[in-house]
């Protein structure tokens, strides 16, 4: 059993790699069990960071996603270098996408991604400079029952 | 209905992960969109594709199904099968259509994902 307290973990995503695509998200994932997180949580936190992790695959050059753990709350930091997204807003609604073909048949693509994060998190925070790239804060409370 | 059941209902093949094929399960979740998987996929569901890549895997591991089938003898490449390997997760794959292996699911009361609120 790993101390809950001041855990950090940081993660290099490369983009356009779609063999590693989601390896850091599986990490997570395989981190969170092992500290004996709810797995409820631990499900929503790992459907969060891997649709952020294939967002930095499929449109950045790069990325830097963070996990970070207390015992209150679950923390993913991700940080791109990227196109950046024009109207937020609008990428947060369920079924906008700027998705190439090749995306797509990678079974992503859908739009879906933004705002299933949302739906997972208890908080999310997008910030975005075009043409510099994107940051994710996204976070999720231990003692919550979750929304999904 | 235990996934050996499942493989012998759909008449497919193991690729990997032979040891869970006692193990029951009830759902089942069907679709070509990893996207809608992640949005709507639910833990221990078995989840037939026809996405044969390596993201089908990670996918499946994400939402914590129990099993992947893949549809019209559609199999993973090497990548895909290691990554199942190591993830622990079954992977079959049948011949037959995806209609065809959702409906003789069905028939056997294997039942679907929750619908959208």
């Amino acid at each position: 059993m790993v101390s809950r307290h001041n855990l950090s973990h940081t993660f290099e995503i490369k983009g356009r790699d779609f063999i590693k695509a989601g390896s850091a998200s599986i990490n997570i994932k395989e981190i969170l069990r092992e500290l004996g997180i709810d797995p409820v949580i631990v499900r929503r936190v790992a459907i969060a960071s891997y649709e952020a992790e294939m967002n930095v695959v499929m449109y950045a050059n790069k990325g830097e996603m963070t996990l970070r753990l207390n015992p209150k709350v679950i923390q993913i930091t991700l940080e791109d270098e990227g196109p950046g997204i024009e109207n937020i807003e609008i990428a947060m609604q369920e079924g906008y996408t700027t998705a190439t073909d090749e995306i797509r048949e990678m079974g992503f693509g859908a739009g879906m991604g933004l705002p299933n994060i949302k739906k997972n998190a208890d908080m999310f925070e997008l910030k975005s400079t075009v043409g510099k790239g994107t940051s994710y804060n996204i976070v999720f409370y231990l003692n919550s029952k979750g929304n999904s | 209905m235990t996934l050996r059941e499942l493989a012998e209902l759909l008449e497919a093949e193991v690729i990997c992960g032979e040891h869970h094929l006692d193990e029951k399960f009830e759902r089942a979740g069907a679709s070509d969109l990893m996207s809608d998987v992640l949005a709507f996929g639910e833990s221990g569901i078995v989840l037939l594709t026809g996405l044969a890549n390596a993201q089908s895997v990670r996918t499946a591991d994400i939402i914590e199904a129990k099993a992947v089938v893949y549809v019209r003898g559609k199999k993973p490449n090497k990548e895909g099968i290691e990554l199942a390997k190591e993830s622990n997760i079954l992977l079959l794959s049948t011949k037959f259509f995806m209609y065809k292996a959702c409906g003789l699911l069905y028939s056997r009361e294997i039942v679907g994902v929750r619908n959208l609120k």
